[in-house]
Order: C-alpha cells, then sequence, then structure tokens
C-alpha cells in the first residue's frame, strides 16, 4: 500500500478521466472545455504576475518609515481583504466605467484577482521581512550598509525562502477564484463547462472533467511551489555550513 | 448622476438589508457543516488503517484543489438527476460546508497532532474507549489552540457567500444583479454591498477574537 501511495491520485484521475470520456459527447464538450482551460491558464498568470508585484510593494509599503505610505498600504490592505472578490469584480467591471474607466472583461478579471490576491501577498511579504531575526539587521549596519542595500542584499534574500511555501498556496487559491470571472462574462473553464452542461445535460462527465483540469492546475502549482522551496532553501543551508 | 443618495436609501439599501440574514445564515451553517465534517476528516485521516486514510487523504486534496463554483454547479445539477430535489440554499450551504471542510480537516490535524503521545496513553491506561478518548481527553484540548485559524475561515467562508447568488439563491449579490438588471444601475448597489461586506467581516473578526478570549479565560480559570 504504502509504495501504491503515490500511484492513488493518478488512479483516481484516470478514473475520472475514463468515466468522462465514456459520454458520447466528450467530442462536443472536450474542445470547449480545453478553450476555457486556456483562458483560465492566461488569467491565472498574469494575474500572479500582478500578485507578486502588489504584494511586494504593498507589502514594502506597511514597512515604509513614511506614516503615508504606511497608511494608504494599510486601507488598500485592509478593503481589498475585507470585502469579497465578487463584490470586487462587480465593481472594477459595473462601477468603474461610471467614473470613465472602460475595462475589457480580461482586464477587469486579471485586475481583479491582482488587486486582491495581492493584499493578502502583502502580509506574507510583511510577516517574511520581519520573521528575518534583528540580528541581520544590527550585522548590516555594523557593515555600513545603507538601508536599500541592507534590504535587497541582506534581508530580502532571507525573507523570500520564507514567503515560497505560502505564496504557493496563494497561487493555488488564485487558480480556484479563477472561476468567478465568469461572472464578468469571460468564456473560462467553468464557464464553458456551464455552458456545455445547458446545452448537453451530462453533468457528471462535463463537470467531473472540469474538476479533475482544475486538480491537475493546482496540483501543477503546487509541484512547481515544492521545487521551488527546495532549490531556495538550497542556497540557505549552503549559506550555514 | 454617477451617484445618487435617495436611489441609495429609498431603493437599494433596504432590498440589500432584507438579504443580509441570508448571507448570515449561509455563513453560520456552512461553518457548522464544515465544523463538524472537517473534524470527521480529520478523524478518518488519523486512522490506523491505510484503507481508510489514504482515500480519505486523496478525497480531501481533491476538494481542496477544485473551485468551490465548480462544485457548487456539479451538486446543484447532479442532485436533481440522482432524485434529490433541494432547495438552492441547502445545496450552497452543503458545498460551502463540504469545501470548507476540507480546509478545517488540515487545522484540526494540526491541533490533534500537537497533543502530547502521553496523553493518548494515559486514556488507554485509564481504559477509555477511542470515542471517550476523543470526546473527553483529545478534543477540548485540540480545540482552543486552533480556534484563530478556524476563525479565519469563517471569514474568508463570509466573503464566498456570493457565489450562491449563482445559483439563484436571493443573498445579497443577487439582489445587486437583480438591481443591477432592473435600472441598469450597479454603482450605488455594488458599492453598498462592498461596504456591508465590510461591516460583516469586521463584526465577524470581532466575534472571532471574542471567542478566543472565553476560551483563554475558561482554561485559565480551571
Amino acid at each position: 500500500m504504502r509504495k501504491f501511495r503515490h500511484y492513488v491520485p493518478l488512479c483516481v484521475a484516470l478514473l475520472v478521466a475514463a468515466l468522462s470520456t465514456a459520454s458520447a459527447e466528450v467530442r462536443i464538450f472536450l474542445p470547449q472545455l480545453l478553450k476555457g482551460a486556456g483562458l483560465t491558464v492566461e488569467i491565472a498568470l498574469a494575474s500572479f504576475a500582478l500578485v507578486i508585484v502588489g504584494s511586494f510593494v504593498a507589502g514594502l509599503a506597511q514597512l515604509s518609515r513614511i506614516a503615508i505610505i504606511r497608511s494608504i498600504a494599510i486601507i488598500y490592505i485592509e478593503i481589498f481583504r475585507g470585502t469579497s472578490l465578487f463584490v470586487q469584480l462587480f465593481w472594477i467591471f459595473f462601477v468603474l466605467p461610471e467614473f470613465g474607466v472602460t475595462l475589457t472583461p480580461m482586464t477587469a478579471a486579471i485586475l481583479g484577482l491582482g488587486l486582491n490576491f495581492a493584499a493578502y501577498g502583502a502580509e506574507i511579504v510583511r510577516g517574511a521581512i520581519l520573521a528575518v531575526p534583528t540580528g541581520q539587521y544590527d550585522a548590516a549596519i555594523a557593515m555600513n550598509l545603507s538601508r536599500g542595500d541592507t534590504m535587497r542584499r541582506i534581508i530580502l534574500p532571507q525573507a523570500l525562502v520564507a514567503m515560497v511555501p505560502p505564496f504557493g498556496n496563494l497561487c493555488v487559491d488564485l487558480v480556484k477564484s479563477t472561476s468567478l470571472v465568469s461572472v464578468i462574462a469571460l468564456y473560462d473553464l467553468t464557464f464553458a463547462a456551464y455552458q456545455m452542461n445547458a446545452a448537453l445535460a451530462d453533468t457528471f462527465s462535463i463537470f467531473g472533467m472540469t474538476m479533475l483540469l482544475y486538480y491537475i492546475f493546482s496540483q501543477a502549482v503546487r509541484i512547481v511551489a515544492t521545487g521551488l522551496e527546495r532549490r531556495f532553501a538550497r542556497g540557505l543551508s549552503r549559506g550555514h555550513l | 448622476m454617477l451617484w445618487s443618495w435617495p436611489f441609495l436609501f429609498d431603493e437599494v439599501l433596504p432590498r440589500l438589508l432584507r438579504a443580509v440574514p441570508t448571507t448570515i445564515a449561509a455563513t453560520i451553517l456552512g461553518f457548522a457543516v464544515a465544523l463538524l465534517l472537517g473534524l470527521f476528516f480529520a478523524i478518518l485521516r488519523m486512522s490506523r488503517s491505510e484503507w481508510i486514510r489514504i482515500p480519505t487523504t486523496e478525497a480531501v486534496e481533491f476538494i481542496r484543489g477544485t473551485p468551490l463554483l465548480v462544485q457548487l454547479y456539479f451538486l446543484f445539477f447532479i442532485l436533481p438527476d440522482v432524485g434529490i430535489t433541494l432547495p438552492p440554499f441547502t445545496t450552497g450551504v452543503i458545498a460551502l460546508g463540504v469545501h470548507y471542510a476540507t480546509y478545517c480537516a488540515e487545522v484540526y490535524r494540526s491541533g490533534l497532532e500537537n497533543i502530547p503521545r502521553g496523553q493518548w496513553e494515559s486514556a488507554r491506561a485509564l481504559n477509555l474507549s477511542s470515542f471517550a478518548t476523543l470526546r473527553l481527553v483529545i478534543i477540548p484540548q485540540a480545540i482552543p489552540p486552533i480556534v484563530p485559524a478556524l476563525g479565519n475561515y469563517l471569514i474568508s467562508m463570509l466573503k464566498e457567500t456570493p457565489i450562491l447568488a449563482l445559483i439563484a439563491v436571493a443573498e445579497m449579490m443577487q439582489e445587486v444583479r437583480i438591481i443591477g438588471a432592473e435600472t441598469f444601475r450597479y454603482t450605488e448597489p455594488v458599492t453598498a454591498a462592498g461596504v456591508i461586506f465590510l461591516g460583516l467581516s469586521l463584526a465577524a473578526s470581532a466575534l472571532v477574537r471574542w471567542v478566543e478570549r472565553l476560551l483563554k479565560n475558561r482554561a485559565a480559570g480551571r
């Protein structure tokens, strides 16, 4: 059983795939689902890039010496964490045009997901930076490094190691949350599944296949995150030897 | 033209506020399901039999790895197919509950794993049954430290209830969508919904902190 364990996810995946493809309509719905999946991946990648940038900007701003920058960062984080992603997507898509900013659904989705998840990411960045022992700062001062150099060359490289696992989890959540973009009329994987289900009424196969695709995406993110974690930690342990 | 206070106060707010109880009820009932089912998952994952432990672990991983919205649609469309007709609200509560149960299971597991081995051994020495060991010895010690983590999931669940609008549950965002469709005005309803959500999540986090303090005081009083 122990050796068998690694193959369980694969077996489950194959089982679901077999059950789904047993459906006569697989030739009709699978291409549509894959088309939707393409858009899902595109949105996830673009918004994750925005999340990384936003998290570092907001996370570092929270640690700024200037009070105004700190407060702006805190207000941004509290607003985006306190209201729902669903509400934010609606706001960006339906309300911003009233103020003269009209975005395509794609841009609105990436912006909404990016801003929402960056608010969570900012907390990860802040937490990881604060977790670096104060001795590192003292040593940097003793070495006469400027504040910028201290951050860039001493603190961030160490903080990055601690950031990788939580960012991996955040990215899995992000992939799952892309399913919400169907509410602003984007033909993503979830919307494709919904439409195909309405047309073909083969719920088990269509949604089974859809869940399987999402599961593959989130496992892929986990694998990449674990790899990065190992890669980053390797540098750290070498430094300690 | 951009923002109309009368429209907000006379039209939007009364309708949104009428939908707030549905949002709160969905959150509380969904969380109750998540807490119970999550504990069940966590205990199954600690089973000595691999034939119970591994399938549970994989099922939990699968549910955690797929979006809540897809699960919601799946339940909503498959249940009538297998002859179970439930109101959308109930389907929504089940979906929220099952999805979050998998998150809670992880939290419970960390709580259960932090109980020293000696506690299990003493319970065995006192001839307690497995059920009595869990109920009287392990769970009372495992729960208080994980209340903050569970509380965070209560708050995130609150913020995910709007997706119930997509299966036509009359909660707040559904009301926003109806108002938007009737009047072509989204500015006031969406903004108001956002502010109400902010208020609700602040209230929820105050509640979590209160429960945390309550448990801490009780533990100290004993």
